[in-house]
């Protein structure tokens, strides 16, 4: 069997890659159908769902979720202060975020770029770059520790006879951070044009991790609440998939406008 | 180097400082793993190996090690051949809608993971797949393949298609132009993009910690330990396995990079 069948196949191999050089659109098909197909199917078919669910509701009393499509939902979300509160406090801490990350980053980068010879500047194109891409959950940890009461930052503040900022006032820390932004007004005229598309294509990402995270804050917020703690222990703790998948709703539509925004101003070539 | 030797020296005090603000933190976990005191309290009372011995004893960190190696390993495998076929498809080809396959990439990573956690979770409890490995690993997968992606079509529109046209010219069948040309001189971008993949993988917990169902990875036994007294010498020395094998990729992929764009270092 196997010897006649081995001439074979090269001969069926070449036919095949004949036919896919004299059909490119065959060619485009097979290589664009599976990442595709699965980027559309498991990802967008996923938020399909979710969306979906945000109309159902859930019945506390019998635990199950009654598929009836209802407002009731996003009809709650807007009533309830604790959902408007959290759900501004979150955008506002990501704005903050963003902004901070994009004034501490900014002298870094014109350092890099301006005045660091080339080996520095790999050095720091490799620093800089190594804690972004690894251990996020490890570096909040961190954080924790060195803000934990007793530890590090007290001890290091305490010969100035200060100590350290505690665990609940991370937005102290933001808007300290903040205030560097009204800095430099030849910064804002001269070098920002130049540089805001690639700092908005960067504040994509620093701006939604911020609006999803739920792991960040029950490790060093002391127990204040964000969007993504909310939508979390719905799904889990309590079980109501429907008002989670409504909450979410929250998140989706300001990165989808933060997205369209971010198109306008050519950030998407940055990306 | 045009600038005052004031704004040079300001500049350098900068870089410095926001170095320090990224790697304090992390310096720190590394010294209070090595510390006798089981409190993390400064400064370190003493050094000791004692919490690198517990943690090689407990089954539970080698199982979470072990899952999140699976996981990574997955994730990566099915990041590369997704990202790798959508690179050619984007590179290739006009089409309708060319556009929209990057932004479709870019996606999973650009709506905040919350969002991604619990659309695939809910898809998942629909269609009633059991949560453990396999949705890790499709969960990773669907934020990973961007990496690569980003990483192949960057490469691809740096070389030449003229190498290929003349393999072609020479006889070379498209597997054949395939295997001897095209890969070769992607081979060191797949390599980078994979091993982000890797790194984006093996640290990933907002997602996961919704599609892992009771099983867990590294980052979740981090996380359901970190406030147990009694673990927190063990905590940091997890922290610190977590911090190697996430940074090791990240550092051989940008090594890798520059290498290929002859960038001398």
């Amino acid at each position: 069997m196997t010897s006649t069948a081995q001439p074979a196949r090269p001969a069926l191999a070449r036919r095949l890659a004949a036919a896919l050089y004299r059909h490119p659109r065959l060619q485009l098909g097979l290589l664009l159908g599976p990442p595709l197909g699965a980027l559309v199917i498991a990802y967008l078919g996923a938020l399909l769902l979710l969306l979906i669910n945000a109309f159902w509701t859930y019945d506390a009393f019998t635990g199950r979720v009654v598929t009836q499509p209802t407002l009731d939902n996003f009809a709650q979300i807007l009533s309830t202060s604790v959902f408007r509160d959290v759900a501004l406090r979150t955008i506002r801490t990501a704005a903050a975020v963003t902004i901070a990350d994009a004034v501490i980053a900014f002298p870094i980068a014109y350092f890099m770029a301006r005045v660091a010879s080339r080996r520095t500047r790999n050095l720091l194109i490799v620093a800089v770059v190594l804690p972004l891409w690894s251990g996020y959950l490890v570096k909040v940890y961190a954080w924790r520790i060195m803000l934990l009461n007793g530890g590090f930052l007290d001890s290091a503040l305490s010969p100035f006879g200060l100590h350290g900022p505690g665990l609940s006032d991370v937005s102290a820390w933001l808007v300290f951070t903040d205030l560097g932004a009204r800095a430099g007004s030849t910064f804002r005229r001269v070098i920002l044009p130049m540089t805001l598309p690639a700092v908005i294509a960067g504040s994509i990402f620093t701006f939604s991790l911020t609006l999803g995270d739920y792991v960040t804050p029950s490790l060093v917020a002391g127990g204040t609440q964000f969007i993504g703690n909310i939508v979390f222990e719905n799904i889990g703790v309590v079980g109501n998939t429907p008002l989670a998948a409504a909450y979410a709703c929250v998140p989706i539509a300001v990165m989808v406008v933060y997205l369209i925004i971010a198109r306008r101003t050519g950030a998407f070539e940055s990306l | 180097m045009e600038r005052s030797p004031t704004v040079r020296l300001m500049l350098r005090l900068a870089t410095a400082a926001i170095l320090l603000f990224i790697y304090l933190p992390i310096a720190l976990i590394v010294v209070y793993a090595f510390n006798t005191n089981r409190v993390p309290t400064w400064p370190p009372a003493g050094f000791t190996l004692e919490w690198f011995g517990r943690a090689a004893q407990s089954a539970e960190i080698r199982n979470s090690l072990a899952l999140s190696i699976q996981a990574a390993v997955g994730a990566t495998l099915v990041a590369l051949v997704l990202g790798t076929l959508a690179s050619f498809a984007v590179h290739r080809f006009a089409f309708f809608g060319r556009e929209t396959v990057s932004f479709l990439v870019i996606l999973p990573i650009a709506l905040p993971g919350i969002v991604t956690g619990i659309a695939l979770a809910t898809a998942f409890k629909t269609i009633g797949v059991q949560f453990g490995l396999i949705t890790i690993v499709v969960a990773h997968a669907t934020f990973c393949v961007v990496t690569v992606y980003n990483n192949a079509i960057a490469r691809l529109r740096r070389t030449s298609r003229s190498l290929e046209e003349a393999s072609m010219d020479l006889g070379a069948d498209t597997w054949q132009t395939f295997r001897y040309v095209t890969f070769p001189s992607l081979r060191t971008a797949l390599l980078a993009g994979g091993l982000l993949a890797f790194a984006l993988s093996f640290d990933e917990i907002i997602v996961t910690l919704l599609v892992a169902g009771p099983q867990q990875t590294l980052p979740i036994w981090i996380f359901n330990n970190y406030l147990r007294p009694n673990q927190a010498p063990v905590v940091n020395v997890v922290a610190l396995l977590a911090i190697a094998l996430s940074v090791i990729p990240v550092y051989l992929a940008s090594r890798i990079s520059s290498e290929a764009a002859g960038v001398p270092r």
